[in-house]
Parts: structure tokens; C-alpha cells; sequence
């Protein structure tokens, strides 16, 4: 069936949800005006600057460029659950560590992201360089810090996790 | 004295025990931004919300011939369509003039065009609906008819007299005009060895603020107040504002600001868009959104840095420069922007070319006009980045002309560090810089030797990589002369209020305000030293013109000089009070006292006498055991405003290391470094992370950004995958050093430290791409942003 | 900024999906959404349906398989570019692919963007179509009329304009199988990392002896399609990569990164380096 308003189910934070939602809504209007989940933010709304960055089934994606119906049945995590959860604890406190957050507002976008290699890194055993993560949140736009103290935090916490697991 | 990186200023009389001034702690409350938990006004949503969009002209200029709204009124979720005519009913128009600027003139703007529409993306009418994406579908329902009227584009034809004239009552298209000569200019060239002539352009570009401009207003019928929940750097110019065009008096209007997800000058203008959701918020007595998607931020956030200046200096062949002369032309789109007006870039430019050096010839001119293009007005940094790139461009050429190594040729005209107080060409006051130490310190961090070497090393394998300077200064702390004296009811003083919890915390209310810069941090630093409490015993509260004293806001990096030093006098106040109710208790004479942790303790010793948690418990909830007739005062308040000097300056020096591409025309950015002078230093680690941030931004300008319009005064890459901001991958590491010289004015001896990064980098990307291809004999590029197309030209490759 | 109302409808087959395109002259798939959401958000298009094809089964499977005696690469259309990115197969037996992966936008775009939807999208700048190009690929359809296998060179037909019918879906794409002798370069050249490219190039040829033959040069960003430059490709095949470069006969346009001259340059620039990278042994 073809609507333009659907129902649909899916896991947001380990939270059940179900709701009505327009089909043009984005994944990232919905967790953000239907869910109150405003950590996700909106900065274009064409792809391009990351602030929208989320997960979806384990994977990191623009939130702006899905469909909320898209994720019908599928498990959503925001920074909301990623925090909830501590799974990022550790980057987070280096971002305020090492001030790599002005504003904050494409921060929780990066700290998606940055997870993301962090993850890589672990899963393959190595530690990512620090022109492999700049390349890596290359598509999260930062227009305060000028990036090199995102670098710096990323680069602490991939070497804290690599020597926690020796 | 000289700072490495990273590391403590040594500290005069700031040297309290415990003090937190110099010293890189973390900014409280980061946790609520890690965690995607602050609340910016985009999050803010309402009972009875409502959304508006604008429909935005498609032609630069247009009058519009009718309006029929017929259809969007009967769509869906739609509460109301108000074209300009409507709302001028319910807002007055304003005009963007200061009075200080001789001779400046601008047109009546309203928010929401009526008749006539002068750049494509001004707003022709007004959609309020009960979601953002109804208002849009109704926004396609609206027929306009326009009669399109020829474009003022190209600024160099602006006064021609051929061109059309755009607003008729202003009788021609000049907004503003300045000239100066100092010295003798000519006699100066003519007695020079050696005089270089060049055309600077300086591409417009714009603040791609990563949160757009939002707001929130909610006119509440029964209170007879206004309440705005705005990204704003200025909440109490905008509530002036809103009173004024809404005829309310200002304390029926309350401005609050949380989270601000950057600024960078773009949010510290009055807006038509922000008036008319106002405007609306008001006529239709319910709470109005407006969050401005990516693309009308494009067309609406105001634009700066437009400007074509020849220019020219002399030189000796002992390395003396004789003179500067410039001739500014800058398109400010078809207004003035409001309050701050779109004359005040130009006037720094002329201001501060040749600022660092103490050649005393320089003539300029500078002519501002009007244009049917976005509006242009202050972003970070204001006119520094093009007198910089302009001075420290004729530098490093005349350097090259006469065979002088750049920073030799620094060294024989920068104002010498003993020389203080002085005075520059064109009157600018300098209290204390530090150009020398400045330029020693770069020198060393960055191994200038060793990278010369490895430059001619690489040369000899076809490996092009330069090596480019810029020495700079930096307007700080304005006071009154900024705004003030121009008739604009924007605030330089700005005052803070600490008081004494019951639980023997400390409140703070401060009229600066934060946008990531770390004002909260700088401010519980300054007020728990100056008190003698811990941080995280500090609660700071800003942005609400309702809680806190009247200031000015955060620009011209002011909040940290201006606002860290009112509540330095705060807490100090306080803390002579607090010291008055100790000694009621414990009999003893409240000089001999000092608070230190929390504790009351003896001064001479340390000795811990009392924590402030029973002095508070006593002081609130058994005032009966004090002395008889003795009154604890539990709250202070102290404002500052800079006195001595018109503005605290700061200087510094950048350099950049880079190598082009010559197939390609690529330039890879490999490091940079930047020493700046920002007196003392509340905070090493915020002011490397604003040179970091400001630096990106200026690579930006010299690599990437440029708003591109066709000539019918289409811009054509307003989104952002043609609009290139600097993204991580393409970006240097940036190193960073410090002299401190503090400015005698306050006793915190704080300057700003928020645009120094932007004012230099520009110019320092420049010198190093024309330090890297001077040995190919290429044309020295001065027309930014630097693109590959460019470079090749340069190179004579296409 | 948002869409236009849509309905959306998530196709559980082919045959569902194909069918709905026949009955809604205006309905759109719906891929990876990488490119067509963003242009719904912007509303640059209006479509009144969306049919979403990732539940469809059978279409995000990478294989290789012997055809008529030839070992063929298989890529569903729904391989996602970070799925691409991560095989073996592909980096073994599609290396060209592999290697242009990592130049397509960011992370988080490649886990949803398809290799299908690159394909049928069919941006003059993207790295997929000039890849599929010069490997001398083809491309798989389903549509009312049935399957159909359209060779690369006869799929790019104009700006975004393919030999797909509008009322069919790509299925897949197959490449030949790299073996000892294949030899391939890619390089391009945007100003940021991951952003669509000014001019970029992917060449396959093979090894002869101590030269080359068969070599495929796919430009883009130089034309509304990839576009193979064929006298270039005999002069490299002759051993002469200044004749190659100088018989090089694009025409490019203007866009807003970079005028024609800069762009041809740049071609040239890239035919030198590209020309290497098919010298050196794979
Ligand atoms: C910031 C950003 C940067 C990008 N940079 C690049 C880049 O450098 N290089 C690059 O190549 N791409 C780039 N892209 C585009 C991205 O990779 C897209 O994923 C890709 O072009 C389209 O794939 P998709 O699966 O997302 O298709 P969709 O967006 O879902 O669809 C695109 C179009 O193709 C049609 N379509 C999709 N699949 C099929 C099918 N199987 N059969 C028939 N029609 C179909 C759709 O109907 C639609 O019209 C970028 C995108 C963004 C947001
Ligand atoms: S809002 Fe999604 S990428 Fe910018
Ligand atoms: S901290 Fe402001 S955009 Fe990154």
C-alpha cells in the first residue's frame, strides 16, 4: 500500500516506538519533532554537513537523506542512546578534554562518526593515523574548532582503546 | 614575555592562591553539548507553535505587482499568509546608519519587502502553518507577478552614472565614503627604490553558521509581553530592537539565548526574516518559529569581505617602507545592514592597513556602494583579513623585489617592543604590543632555517613548497567609540552579578553572552578567583535580558576583556562583603580575612576559620545571631567598560607551510602557526582553540569560499556542496604560541583573542602560494579564493 | 526545506516494483536515497510516489561467475558502497572499484548509497559510471517487457540520461574479472575529499608483452557522461603518453568549480599519472 501517512514500528535507544509519521518526514525530523530526541541536529538537509549523523541498524547514516517510514523495523541509535548507554563515554570526555567542541552543535554528529573508525580500528587491531581520521569525518562539518583538536581527541581515545586491549 | 604553547602565563597581580587564571581547565557544563543534550533554539518547541517560511523573490530586483494568496490560505495546516504590506502594519521599517560614519546612507527597509524586492532571496510574503512543511507547500500556492527591474551588479559600474540608481530617493547608488592621507604619500613613492602596485580582490563569502539562524517568538496577549528565544550574540541590542519597531517598551520584551551553535558575526545582525517572525509571533498571538534552512541562509546570512583595493607600497633598498596607499571599492548588496550598519568593514580596512609598522605615509580611500546582491555586513573579523592580506601581500612583494628576506624586512619596520604607547598612520592608539617578541617566538617554533633548507632541498626535485607571513593586529574591547557614539543602542560596557547561594555557591549573571567560545568557563575562572571558591562551585547564567545586567553581547572579541573583567570586580566585591559578615562572626577585622576553596580563612596564615556553607546558612536563615544593626549583603554587581583606550589592541604573526601542486593546481595546506598577543591569558587552551577555529575560517577565504553570483545577480552555488567550507580532510595542524602583554585598562588585563585566526591566515596562505611559485616565474596571485584555475593561470598552464 | 508530500510505497519484489512504476507515470525509486532524498528535500523534484526497492531480495549479492567461458564480477544493484568497499571479491577481482570507493562522499553516505543507484543516477562527475566504462561492464534491466543486458557503452546517453526505460529497474551490473595480465589506474581530482570530482579517470588495459593493450580510458567530469577518449588510448597502447595526452579531445564545460581550459588541463594531468599507474605491474 501506498500512503502518505504511515504507521510504523521500530527500536529507537533500545526504546520500542511506534508512531504515524508522514512519509516525506526524514529520519532525522522525526527523532527530532515526533520523538523530542533533539541531539541529532539539522544543519543542510542535502547530505553534506553530518550534523544529522545517526545509526541505523549498527551502521552510521545521514539522518537527513533517510525516511522515518524507512525505518520501519529497523533499530535507531542517537547520541541520546549512545550516551545512555556509554558507549562513547570515553570520546566524549576527550572531546571535553581537549575542548574539541565550540559551539557543540556538529559535535554529537562527530562523535557518531568518530565512533565509527573507532570501531573499525578495533575490529581490524590498529590505530587509525591521524590523516585517516580527519578523512574519516571528512564529511562532518565543523566551522568552529578548526578540527585539530577533534583530531586530537579522536587520536587519544583510538590509543587509549588499543592499549586498553593489550 | 614569552608563552610556549599550552603552557601557564606567569601572573602578577592575578596570582591569587587557587587561581584558575592561566590555567587550561575544561569548560564546565560540555557534558549537556557531548551528549546532544543542550538546547538550541532550533530544539526549543512550544505549546500553539507555529512555523513560518518565507517565499523569496527569484529576481535580484523586482517590483512586485500583485500579490494573490488565494490558494495558500485554503492548504493545509495553513493559519495565516501575510504579504509585507500586511506587516508593515504591525512593524516599523528602519534604516542602517550610524552617525560616526560621515555621511553614510541607507534606504527604509521593512521586513518583509513591500513593492519592490532588491536581491534575490529577500522575502516577498510570509506563510505560517502548523508545520515547517506545510508552510513550504502553501508557499508554492502564492502568485506573484513581478515586473523585473535591471540589476546593479557589477560594483565597479555602480557609479557610473549609467547605472540605474536603486533606491531613487538616495540619489545614487554610494552608501558611504572615506578618504585619508597622512604623511606625504607622494614624495614617500617617489623617494622609494623600489614601489610595488597590485589589485587585491577579496571574494564575498559568508558565515555558514553549522546551526542556521533561528527563533522563536511568542507574543503573549494577556502578559502584554514578548518573549524570543533567539540565537542572537546581542540579546539586549535585539530586545531594544523589538521594542522599538513593535512600539513596546522594553521591559515588555524578554530575549533569551541558550545554546548557540556558532555565530561568528552572523547572528549578531537584525535580520528582516527575524523581525517579521516576530511581527507575526505578534499579530497572530501564538508562538511563531523560523529556523532558516541551508539554502535561504545562503541568500539571507549577511555576506562580507567583497572588496577590490589597489594598492600599493614603497620601498628602500635597505628595507624601509616608505608608504601605503589603497583605493577600497566594496558592494554591500541594496541596504545597510541594521544596527550596525555595512560601513563599518570598510572603515576598518581603511583603519588598518599598515597597521603594524611604523611607516607614517599612507593615503586611502575607500568607497562602499550599493548593489542588488544579499547584504554584506560584519563576520569575524571585520576588514582584517583584507587590510591584513593587503598589507602583508605588499610586503612580502616588496620583500621580493628588493631581495630581502620577508621577516628581515618585518623586523626593520614593525613598531619596536619598546616603543609604547604609539601611534599607527592612519591614529590608531596602541597601549603595548609585541611585534618583535611575537616574530622571534614564530621563528624559532617553527625551525624558519630548517624549513627553508628543506624548501631549496625540494626545489631542486620539482617539489614547489612555500613559506608565507603575516604580522597583524587585532581590534579588541571596543568601547563606546565602536557603536555607542554613532547613535546605535548597542552597549560597550557590560556588567555582571554574583551572588552568594544559601548553600555557599556562588551565581553569576553576566550580560556577555556564550557561542562555544567558552565565556561560561572564562567567567567562573575569573569569578572564583577573584571570590576564592572552586569552578565547579560556580553557576553562570547568560542570555536572558530578563536574569542578567544589561550588555552587549559577545563580539569584537569583547566577552572575555569586557565581561571576564566586570566579574573579576564582582567577585571581588562580593568577596569584601562576604569578608564583612565573617568578620561580624567571628569578631575579627574582615582585612585580616581572605576567602580561599570556599573557606574563610586568615589571611596572614591560611588559617581555615570558617567554611562559607555555615557563613551562608547564618547569613540566610539566622540573620537574628549577627550583630544587631549589621546587614549581610549577599549579592554584587560591577560593570566595565573600557576607558583608557578605544580599543585594546592585540598583534601576533601567522605563518604558513605549504606545498603546490604546479601540474594541478592544488595547494595542500601542511602546517601552520600562529603567535598571538591577547594580553593575559584567562585561558590557554580556549584561546588556541579560537586561533584554531578563526584560522580555518581564513583558509577558508583564501582556498575555498567565495558566494558566486551570475550577472543578473543569481547567486549560484548557494548550497553546500558548491559552497566549499573547509573540511577536516584538507586542513593543517595548527600550532600555536603566546606573548603576553595585558592591557593596563583593566586589571585582568585581558584582550580579545576571538579573530585573530581569521584576520591572518588569509594573508599568510596568500605569501606562502607566491613564496612556493616565485621561482617559476608565476604572476603573484592576489585575487582570492586561490582555486586551482587560478594557480594554473598564474602559472601560464591554461 | 522539506519534501513535497510523497507516498511511499516498499516494493516487495520486482515484479511490484516494476508494476507500480507502469500504473504512476510520476512515481520514483528509491535506492540509497543519497542523491534522490536530497533533491526531494530541496524540492528540485515533486514525485508523488516513492517506491522503495531495498526490501527486495536477491539484489545486494556481489559473485563471481563464469559466462560463455569468461569469469564476470556480478554487483547487485543494492550493494551498498561501503559493502563494495569492504569485499574481497571486489578487491580481488574488481580492483578498479575498489580503488574508487573511498572517493565517493563520506562514510556515512557509502553505507546507504547503492552501486546501482550511482549507475542509474548517472552523474557526469561520479566515479561508478566512468568505472563501469572502462571495465567494458554491462548493465542488467528489468522492466515490462522483461530482462534486458545494455553494454556500458551503450548505457550513458546524455546528462543522467540512460538507456533505462522509465518504467525499469536496475538490477545488477557485471565486469570482467581481473586476472594476472589486467592492469588499472583512477585518479581524480576534487577539491575536498569526497566531493564530486573536477575531472577525474579510470582506465583499465592489458599487459602486452612490455606494453599495453586494450586500454580503456573512462574520463569524467568532462562531458554530460563518461567519456572514453579513444585516440589517447591507441597512443598509450603505442607506448607514447605525451602523443596520448595531446590527442586528448574533450570538450568540456563550464561548471562552477572550473572553466573548460582548466578542466583539460587537468585531463591531461591525470592521463600522465593514470598512464603510470597502468605501467606499473598490478
Ligand atoms: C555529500 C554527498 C557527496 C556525494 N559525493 C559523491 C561522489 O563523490 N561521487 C558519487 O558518485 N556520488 C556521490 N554522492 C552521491 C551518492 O553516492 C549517491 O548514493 C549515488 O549517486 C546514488 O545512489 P543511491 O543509491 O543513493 O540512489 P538514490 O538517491 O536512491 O537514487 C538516485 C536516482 O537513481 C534512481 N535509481 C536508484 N536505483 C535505481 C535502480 N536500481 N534502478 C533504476 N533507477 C534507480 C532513483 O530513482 C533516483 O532517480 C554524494 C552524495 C552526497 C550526499
Ligand atoms: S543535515 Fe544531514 S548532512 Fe546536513
Ligand atoms: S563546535 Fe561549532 S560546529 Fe563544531
Amino acid at each position: 500500500m501506498a500512503e502518505l501517512i504511515m504507521d510504523i514500528t521500530l527500536t529507537v535507544n533500545g526504546e520500542p516506538v511506534s508512531e504515524r509519521v508522514e512519509a516525506r518526514k526524514t529520519l532525522v525530523d522525526f527523532v527530532r519533532d515526533d520523538l523530542g530526541l533533539t541531539g541529532s541536529h539539522v544543519g543542510c538537509e542535502h547530505g553534506v554537513c553530518g550534523a544529522c549523523t545517526m545509526r541505523v541498524d549498527g551502521e552510521i547514516v545521514r539522518g537527513c537523506l533517510m525516511l522515518a517510514v524507512q525505518c520501519d523495523g529497523a533499530t535507531v541509535e542517537t547520541i541520546e542512546g549512545l550516551s545512555d548507554q556509554g558507549e562513547v563515554a570515553d570520546l566524549q570526555a576527550a572531546f571535553e578534554q581537549r575542548n574539541a567542541l565550540q559551539c557543540g552543535f556538529c559535535t554529537p554528529g562527530m562523535v557518531t562518526a568518530a565512533q565509527a573508525i573507532l570501531l573499525q580500528a578495533k575490529a581490524s587491531g590498529t590505530v587509525p593515523s591521524r590523516e585517516e581520521i580527519r578523512e574519516h569525518i571528512s564529511g562532518n562539518y565543523c566551522r568552529c574548532t578548526g578540527y585539530h583538536a577533534i583530531v586530537d581527541a579522536v587520536e587519544t581515545v583510538a590509543k587509549a582503546r588499543a592499549g586498553a586491549k593489550a | 614575555m614569552k608563552i610556549v604553547a599550552d603552557s601557564p602565563p606567569v601572573l602578577t597581580a592575578l596570582d591569587r592562591p587557587n587561581s584558575y587564571i592561566g590555567r587550561a581547565v575544561p569548560r564546565p557544563n560540555l557534558h549537556r553539548l557531548t551528549q546532544g543534550r543542550g538546547q538550541y533554539v532550533s530544539d526549543v518547541n512550544l505549546p500553539r507553535m507555529a512555523h513560518v517560511a518565507f517565499l523569496r523573490t527569484p529576481h535580484a530586483h523586482a517590483r512586485i505587482v500583485s500579490i494573490d494568496t488565494g490558494a495558500a490560505k485554503k492548504s493545509p495546516g495553513v493559519i495565516a499568509v501575510v504579504t509585507g504590506a500586511e506587516l508593515a502594519k504591525v512593524m516599523t521599517p528602519w534604516v542602517g546608519v550610524l552617525t560616526h560614519l560621515k555621511g553614510l546612507k541607507s534606504a527604509q527597509q521593512y521586513p518583509i519587502a513591500v513593492d519592490r524586492a532588491c536581491w534575490q532571496g529577500e522575502a516577498v510574503c510570509a506563510v505560517v502553518a502548523k508545520s515547517r512543511a506545510q508552510a513550504e507547500d502553501a508557499c508554492e500556492l502564492i502568485d506573484i507577478a513581478y515586473e523585473e527591474l535591471p540589476p546593479v551588479v557589477d560594483v565597479e559600474l555602480a557609479l557610473d552614472g549609467q547605472t540605474p540608481v536603486i533606491h531613487a530617493e538616495l540619489g545614487d547608488n554610494l552608501c558611504f565614503e572615506r578618504k585619508l592621507d597622512v604623511g606625504e604619500v607622494d614624495k614617500a613613492l617617489a623617494g622609494a627604490d623600489a614601489v610595488v602596485e597590485t589589485t587585491f580582490m577579496f571574494g564575498r563569502h559568508t558565515g555558514v553558521t553549522n546551526e542556521p539562524r533561528s527563533i522563536v517568538a511568542d507574543w503573549n496577549e494577556g502578559d502584554r509581553r514578548l518573549t524570543v528565544y533567539q540565537g542572537t550574540q546581542a540579546p539586549h541590542m535585539m530586545q531594544n530592537l523589538f521594542a522599538k519597531h513593535l512600539d513596546l517598551a522594553e521591559h515588555q520584551v524578554r530575549v533569551l539565548t541558550k545554546d548557540v551553535g556558532g555565530s561568528f558575526g552572523i547572528k549578531v545582525h537584525c535580520y528582516a526574516d527575524e523581525m517579521a517572525t516576530v511581527a507575526l509571533a505578534k499579530l497572530l498571538k501564538r508562538p511563531v518559529k523560523f529556523v532558516a534552512d541551508r539554502i535561504e541562509s545562503f541568500v539571507t546570512d549577511i555576506h562580507a569581505r567583497d572588496h577590490r583595493i589597489k594598492a600599493k607600497i614603497g620601498v628602500t633598498r635597505d628595507g624601509t617602507i616608505t608608504a601605503f596607499e589603497i583605493d577600497d571599492l566594496t558592494g554591500i548588496g541594496p541596504y545597510s545592514v541594521y544596527p550596525r550598519t555595512s560601513g563599518i568593514e570598510a572603515n576598518q580596512v581603511v583603519n588598518l592597513v599598515g597597521g603594524p609598522y611604523t611607516c607614517p605615509n599612507y593615503r586611502a580611500q575607500t568607497r562602499v556602494v550599493f548593489q542588488n546582491k544579499n547584504v554584506m555586513c560584519q563576520y569575524r573579523a571585520v576588514g582584517h583579513p583584507i587590510a591584513v592580506a593587503v598589507t602583508e601581500g605588499l610586503v612580502e612583494l616588496a620583500a621580493a623585489r628588493i631581495g630581502m628576506d620577508p621577516l628581515e624586512l618585518r623586523r626593520r619596520n614593525l613598531f619596536p617592543d619598546d616603543g609604547y604607547p604609539a601611534q599607527s598612520a592612519s591614529g590608531l592608539k596602541f597601549e603595548q604590543l609585541s611585534h618583535h617578541e611575537a616574530l622571534a617566538h614564530l621563528d624559532g617554533m617553527m625551525n624558519y632555517a630548517g624549513l627553508r633548507a628543506e624548501q631549496a632541498e625540494l626545489r631542486k626535485k620539482g617539489i614547489y613548497r612555500g613559506i608565507g607571513f603575516a604580522s597583524f593586529i587585532e581590534v579588541t574591547n571596543p568601547s563606546a567609540a565602536f557603536y555607542g557614539v554613532g547613535g546605535a543602542k548597542i552597549t560597550s560596557q557590560d556588567g555582571a552579578t554574583v551572588k552568594l547561594d544559601p548553600q555557599g555557591t556562588l551565581t553569576l549573571q553576566s550580560g556577555v553572552t556564550e557561542q562555544g567560545q567558552g565565556t561560561e568557563s572564562v567567567l567562573a575562572q575569573v569569578v572564583a578567583t577573584s571570590f576564592g571558591i572552586s569552578m565547579d562551585k560556580v553557576r553562570i547564567v547568560l542570555g536572558d535580558t530578563d536574569a542578567t545586567p544589561y550588555g552587549g553581547g559577545t563580539w569584537a572579541s569583547r566577552a572575555a576583556g569586557i565581561g571576564g573583567e566586570a566579574a573579576w570586580q564582582a567577585g571581588k566585591a562580593l568577596r569584601d562583603n562576604v569578608l564583612a559578615v565573617a568578620g561580624a562572626m567571628l569578631q575579627a577585622k574582615p582585612e585580616a580575612l581572605d576567602i580561599r576553596d570556599g573557606i574563610v580563612v586568615d589571611k596572614a596564615n591560611g588559617a581555615e576559620r570558617l567554611p562559607l556553607t555555615e557563613l551562608a546558612r547564618v547569613a540566610y536563615f539566622r540573620p537574628d545571631t549577627l550583630p544587631p544593626g549589621f546587614q549581610a549583603e549577599l549579592v554584587a554587581t560591577r560593570h566595565y567598560v573600557p576607558r583608557g583606550w578605544p580599543f585594546a589592541f592585540t598583534n601576533g604573526i601567522q605563518a604558513s607551510y605549504l606545498e603546490v601542486d604546479t601540474d594541478t593546481g592544488f595547494v595542500k595546506l601542511l602546517r601552520h602557526w600562529c603567535v598571538e598577543d591577547c594580553g593575559t591569558i584567562i585561558n590557554p587552551q580556549l584561546v588556541n582553540e579560537q586561533i584554531r577555529g578563526g584560522v580555518v575560517q581564513g583558509i577558508g577565504a583564501a582556498l575555498f569560499e567565495q558566494c558566486l553570483y551570475d550577472e543578473r545577480g543569481q547567486m549560484m552555488n548557494g548550497n553546500m556542496a558548491d559552497y566549499l567550507v573547509p573540511m577536516a580532510g584538507e586542513m593543517p595542524d595548527i600550532d600555536c604560541g603566546h606573548v603576553v602583554s595585558p592591557t593596563a585598562d583593566s586589571e585582568l588585563g585581558a584582550k580579545g583573542a576571538g579573530e585573530a585566526g581569521t584576520a591572518g591566515a588569509p594573508a599568510c596562505i596568500m605569501n606562502a602560494i607566491n613564496d612556493a611559485l616565485r621561482p617559476l616565474g608565476a604572476q603573484p596571485l592576489t585575487d582570492m579564493p586561490f582555486t586551482p584555475g587560478k594557480i594554473l593561470r598564474a602559472l601560464g598552464k591554461v | 526545506m522539506k519534501p513535497a508530500p510523497f507516498a511511499y510505497h516498499k516494493a516487495a519484489s520486482l515484479a511490484d516494483a516494476i508494476a507500480l512504476l507502469g500504473q504512476h507515470s510520476d512515481a520514483r525509486l528509491l535506492a540509497g536515497g543519497q542523491s534522490l532524498i536530497a533533491t526531494l528535500n530541496m524540492r528540485l523534484s515533486a514525485p508523488t510516489l516513492l517506491i522503495d526497492i531495498n526490501g527486495i531480495a536477491g539484489l545486494a549479492e556481489i559473485a563471481v561467475q563464469d559466462r560463455a567461458g569468461k569469469s564476470f564480477v556480478e554487483i547487485g544493484a543494492l550493494v551498498r558502497h561501503a559493502q563494495a568497499e569492504r569485499s574481497d571479491l571486489i578487491a580481488r577481482h574488481a580492483p578498479l572499484i575498489a580503488r574508487a570507493m573511498p572517493f565517493i562522499a563520506h562514510p556515512a553516505i557509502r553505507t546507504r548509497g547503492t552501486l546501482g543507484g550511482s549507475i542509474a543516477f548517472a552523474d557526469p562527475a561520479a566515479e561508478m559510471p566512468a568505472c563501469l566504462l572502462a571495465l567494458d561492464g554491462e548493465v542488467d534491466a528489468q522492466g515490462p517487457d522483461g530482462k534486458s543486458t545494455i553494454k556500458a557503452a551503450d548505457y550513458f546517453q546524455g546528462l543522467y540520461e540512460t538507456a533505462l526505460g522509465s518504467q525499469d529497474v536496475l538490477t545488477g551490473f557485471r565486469v570482467p574479472a581481473a586476472d594476472k595480465d589486467s592492469r588499472f589506474g583512477f585518479a581524480e581530482l576534487a577539491r575536498r575529499h569526497g566531493d564530486y570530482a573536477i575531472v577525474g579517470l579510470a582506465a583499465s588495459a592489458r599487459a602486452h608483452g612490455a606494453g599495453l593493450a586494450d586500454v580503456r580510458l573512462a574520463f569524467f567530469g568532462v562531458g554530460n557522461t563518461p567519456l572514453r577518449a579513444e585516440k589517447s588510448e591507441a597512443a598509450l597502447a603505442a607506448g607514447d603518453i605525451e602523443a596520448a595526452v595531446a590527442a586528448l579531445d574533450l570538450d568540456p564545460h563550464d561548471d562552477i568549480q572550473a572553466t573548460p581550459e582548466v578542466k583539460k588541463h587537468l585531463a591531461g594531468v591525470l592521463l600522465r599519472r593514470v598512464a603510470a599507474q597502468l605501467m606499473e605491474a598490478r
